[in-house]
């Protein structure tokens, strides 16, 4: 067979369009975060009440929890079939950096996972009785916290991907590490909703998305090799 | 400049084989085992002095009356759990470029008390914030940054524990603490911002201590007595460790398993 190189930029893209392709071949790991983010919003108003001013108290919140939740779930498929099958094992085998290659899977499991979900948000939150404002502010924040959580799930997962039931390990390692992002991104969209100030807020959420963008497909990458190793 | 320079690389020679020697399982069996009984020492000499004087001879707070002495357990015991999540971090950064072995085992074996001692800066916390402040807790900025360390502490272990492999595990883990790193500055920031945009009834009392020498001295004791408890504990769960990870090396079976003479 004749030797082709091919660039990484092209494998890059490669990457994403198999995956995407996957995907909606099997459509049913993309709907069904999304109707568990659907429900755990639902689950708000029987548990609480259906007290139109707390529900909207509490509708950033709610959304944002959801979100994180619902993204956490959908994590677990980001690697398994590949590590499964020994996909991984030929990315990381191949001459491109293992950290570009990984990123490529990172952003096309966003494109999945996250971006229906950032589209759904705005539905939910008029449920929940959320202004505008508030609405306006809640997509620009998912759309740029939804990456870093991706990014920092995808450590989560490269480590415990080789592991029994590491689902609920994965829960107990990446959680605490979402905190900042569920901080700003909520503060900013309660901040819009009281009429102050987003801009700090926002800019610190897009330092995370650069910090873990930069740091992530490293650690992502490491954390592969020695799962396969 | 030549000569500094040769210097340099006699120095740099020099501190490596230092290291290798120092790190070299055997070694460390031997020398911490003969340290061992010397922090101890410090430690109970320390914790009695400390105990006495912040307990008993320590004045009063003029504000807080005596329930202030918990200071001597709950401060040194706060510091402590991000001293030893640091000594961690850098474990885990020697353990994944020089792949020492004894970096994993000192990471891994640092993780339970580093644990323990965040478990106790909280509850004496919140024994401390009922008379203080009213109730056992408050999602103020340092409660919730310490209670996040905690949970990054427990991920370790779940980590560690669900691993078969402990040298895959370990590795696994000094990933897991370098990311954690990473975001503890960013944790206490973000937390500390946050919980001052909704400012509860708190007073956060230590940001500046103008704290009595009398009060400070039995602190600084405490502190002391603290560190080479964990120096202590922490080496014998690495010498365990060490045995048990390195039970088919001869210098192990040499030292546990009776000569013929016997």
């Amino acid at each position: 067979m004749a030797k082709t190189r091919v660039s990484t930029r092209k494998a890059f893209s490669v990457i994403i369009w198999r995956d995407l392709m996957l995907s909606i071949r099997h459509p049913s790991e993309i709907i069904n975060p999304l109707l568990f983010f659907i429900m755990v919003i639902i689950l708000y108003p029987f548990a609480v009440g259906s007290d139109a001013k707390l529900l909207m108290e509490i509708s950033t919140g709610v959304v944002w929890v959801a979100a994180l939740l619902a993204s956490m779930l959908s994590l677990d498929s980001i690697f398994k079939e590949d590590f499964a099958d020994g996909t991984l094992e030929e990315m990381i085998l191949s001459a491109h950096p293992t950290s570009i290659l990984v990123l490529a899977k990172v952003f096309a499991h966003w494109l999945l996972t996250a971006l229906p979900l950032i589209i759904l948000a705005p539905i939910l939150a008029v449920m929940l009785g959320m202004h505008d404002d508030g609405i306006v502010v809640l997509l620009l924040t998912l759309l740029i916290g939804t990456p870093v959580l991706s990014l920092i799930g995808a450590i989560g997962v490269a480590l415990t991907v080789s592991l029994r039931g590491g689902g609920v390990i994965l829960s107990l390692l990446i959680l605490p590490l979402y905190i900042p992002v569920l901080i700003f991104g909520s503060g900013a969209v309660n901040n819009a909703i009281l009429g102050l100030d987003v801009q700090g807020q926002i800019y610190m959420l897009a330092a995370l998305f650069v910090l873990a963008l930069f740091f992530a497909p490293l650690a992502i990458a490491a954390a592969l090799k020695i799962s396969l190793s | 400049m030549s000569i500094y320079i040769i210097d340099k690389k006699i120095m740099i020679k020099a501190t490596w084989s230092f290291i290798q020697k120092f790190s070299s399982p055997p070694h460390f069996y031997r020398i911490s085992g003969k340290m061992q009984p010397w922090f101890m020492a410090i430690f109970i000499g320390t914790l009695i002095y400390g105990l006495i004087g912040g307990l008993y001879l320590a004045p009063t707070d003029y504000q807080q009356g005596d329930s202030f002495r918990i200071i001597y357990v709950h401060v040194p015991a706060a510091w402590m759990s991000m001293f030893i999540y640091m000594v961690m971090a850098f474990c885990a950064a020697v353990a994944l470029i020089w792949r020492i072995k004894l970096a994993d085992i000192v990471l891994i074996s640092s993780a339970p008390i580093g644990a323990m001692f965040t478990a106790i800066a909280l509850a004496t916390g919140s024994i401390w914030g009922k008379p203080m402040w009213g109730t056992w807790w408050v999602w103020d900025a340092r409660l919730t940054a310490e209670l996040i360390l905690l949970f990054l502490y427990l991920g370790i272990f779940a980590l560690y524990n669900a691993v078969e492999d402990k040298r895959t595990g370990s590795r696994f883990v000094s990933i897991l603490v370098l990311v954690g790193v990473v975001n503890i500055p960013i944790i206490h920031y973000s937390v500390e911002w946050w919980a001052t945009l909704h400012q509860g009834p708190t007073v956060t009392k230590f940001d500046k201590p103008s704290i009595h020498i009398d009060m400070l001295i039995p602190l600084l004791v405490m502190a002391i007595s603290f560190k080479c408890y964990y120096i202590t504990t922490m080496f014998s769960r690495a010498r365990t460790e060490l045995l048990e990870r390195e039970s088919n090396a001869k210098w192990v079976t040499k030292l546990l398993v009776p000569t013929k003479a016997d």
